[in-house]
């Protein structure tokens, strides 16, 4: 018990469920501390923003009120184009990306060139740089004027965003399978269930409830680099704010689509690090002992 | 003269540089009860994973009903559905209930229809006391009752042959029984079945025969009361004194 505490009600005063974190620990006096302290630097950074010799100018420049509510519905207007784009290619990249995984767990010299196949497809595209792409087959493949393939911009940059997000999400889901004990594919081998079928219904189903926290890491990612094909001329929201800006000669449609951003990928993130909590407790947490009805079923399973 | 139901001739296996089986000859009749037992490491358990082909051998040849699944070209998966195994760990699938556990083999393997299977697998799991748990997901249930699953999802194959690899080793003791009684109830029922196992009681109650396993050969093989009461070699001896200072079998 500490001394200052509150009175003793006969409730045990260690959180059992709370992560360590000592800023959300119980007691009124760390809670005032970090009370105090968040005031403190947040008083500081204001006192010196708004002491910065430019001040003024930036006001002017990017916290214009008149021109954010002028650009807020046009900017969020084109980001319908942006969220078509994430949601379209992240269903193409969870595919493909599975996919590729799977091509890179099969075992047995037999599909080695699969596995080659796969790893030398990963390799390129995590090394090359994510706008190169995205320009080389937004100008690059129109340019060769092949009939019968398209030569729009939107399809191009969400042709480029799922190869190149779909080399990191396999990786993902390539270290889920590769968390699975070996006893379970032997388990279904055992049964009878052919090389594929193991992976099919007992070793990749375990493994993508293991990585649904980095999988949506990566979504998140995405969203924010749908703004990358506005390169090749795709009008997104990126390209709206920038349009706006330079017909305004003013900066503050850029910071109606930071929030608009923020508005979108902070709860997915939130949702993301609670997910991966929530493993990580159920992980140390003594696993065998079932927590009763309460554990939801979305993640629970014994490694 | 009946074919036997496994025939095992001249098995060698190693891993590496470590010879672990080092010639086995075994014939198993059909509704024959064989007991495994010998020391940890003296390859109880890699001879039941080469008979159902989760190791590859390096020489000999195993034979079920006369058909050698050893030859060369043979369906591995096809072999596997005529022989069942149970391990140690249970292995079963966590993400599924224990009725999927259960029907995965027969709907996907033997292509049975999913309520067919499904009405198969809770008579399964009726029989045994389980038909409580169907819609249960493994981490539930105790260990008693999962090694109960995992027997009854390798029986809903319709084995010919059972395979049980120390199924008891890593249960609480006082979950050992309920699973023992499954296999008893299984004897009596005919199934033919190698049993590898450290409960010599056990052994000596329901097998048949007991083979005792040393340093990767069958030393000496007789039934259970030859071998418990008056076994010829002296290994097998030893073995069995060190049980019964272990209070592990009662003479």
């Amino acid at each position: 018990m500490t001394v200052g505490g509150p009175p003793d009600t006969g409730i045990d005063p260690q959180p059992r469920v709370r992560g360590p974190r000592p800023s959300l620990g119980p007691g009124g006096r760390s809670n005032l501390i970090a009370a105090v302290s968040t005031v403190v630097v947040f008083v500081v950074l204001a006192v010196v923003i708004t002491n910065a010799p430019g001040w003024p100018a930036f006001q002017a420049l990017f916290l214009n009120a008149q021109i954010f509510w002028y650009s807020l519905p046009l900017v969020a207007g084109k980001f319908w184009v942006n969220v078509r784009l994430f949601l379209t290619a992240e269903v193409l990249i969870l595919v493909w990306g599975l996919v590729l995984a799977v091509m890179r767990s099969l075992p047995g010299p037999v599909f080695f060139p699969v596995r080659l196949l796969a790893t030398i497809y990963v390799d390129v595209f995590r090394a090359l740089p994510g706008l190169l792409v995205i320009y080389m087959l937004g100008f690059g493949i129109p340019a060769l004027g092949i009939p019968g393939v398209p030569n729009d911009t939107f399809f191009w940059g969400l042709v480029a965003l799922t190869l190149l997000y779909s080399a990191y999400v396999s990786e993902v889901y390539r270290a889920g399978i590769d968390s699975i004990h070996p006893s379970q594919a032997a388990a279904a081998r055992s049964l009878g269930l052919s090389e594929f079928q193991a992976m099919r219904f007992v070793v990749v189903p375990q493994a993508i409830r293991r990585v649904i926290p980095p999988l949506l890491n990566d979504f998140i990612g995405l969203q924010k680099d749908t703004v990358l094909v506005s390169v090749i001329g795709v009008v997104e929201i990126f390209r709206e704010s920038a349009i706006i800006q330079s017909a305004k000669f003013n900066y503050t449609p850029f910071l109606a689509t930071a929030l608009i951003f923020l508005l979108i990928t902070i709860p997915l993130a939130r949702l993301t690090d609670w997910l991966l909590a929530r493993e990580k407790r159920r992980r140390q947490g003594g696993g065998s002992v079932p927590t009763g009805s309460r554990r939801p079923r979305l993640l629970a399973f014994r490694g | 003269m009946t074919v036997a139901a496994l025939s095992i001739q001249g098995l060698h296996k190693s891993f590496g540089s470590l010879e672990v089986l080092k010639g086995i000859d075994l014939e198993v009749a059909e509704h024959e009860v064989i007991a495994l037992i010998g020391a940890s490491g003296s390859g109880k358990s890699t001879l039941l994973r080469c008979i159902n082909l989760i190791e590859p051998i390096d020489a000999g040849r195993i034979l079920i009903e006369g058909e050698e699944i050893t030859a060369k070209g043979v369906k591995v998966d096809r072999i596997r559905r005529r022989v069942g195994i149970v391990f140690q760990a249970f292995n079963l699938f966590p993400h599924m209930s224990v009725i999927d556990n259960v029907t995965l083999g027969p709907r996907k393997v033997l292509r049975h229809r999913g309520a067919e299977a499904e009405r198969d697998a809770l008579a399964l799991l009726d029989r045994f006391g389980l038909a409580d748990k169907a819609h249960d997901y493994p981490d539930r249930l105790s260990g008693g009752q999962q090694q109960r699953v995992a027997i009854v999802r390798a029986l809903a194959m319709q084995p010919d042959l059972l395979l049980l690899d120390e199924v008891t080793s890593a249960l609480d003791p006082e979950l050992v029984a309920e699973v023992l009684n499954v296999i008893r109830e299984l004897a009596a029922g005919g199934m033919t079945m190698l049993i590898a196992t450290h409960e010599m009681g056990f052994a000596r109650d329901i097998a048949n025969r007991v083979c005792f396993l040393d340093a990767g050969t069958i030393l000496e093989q007789g039934p259970p009361a030859q071998i418990f009461a008056e076994p010829r070699e002296v290994r097998t001896r030893q073995f069995l004194n060190r049980i019964i200072e272990a209070g592990r079998l009662q003479v």
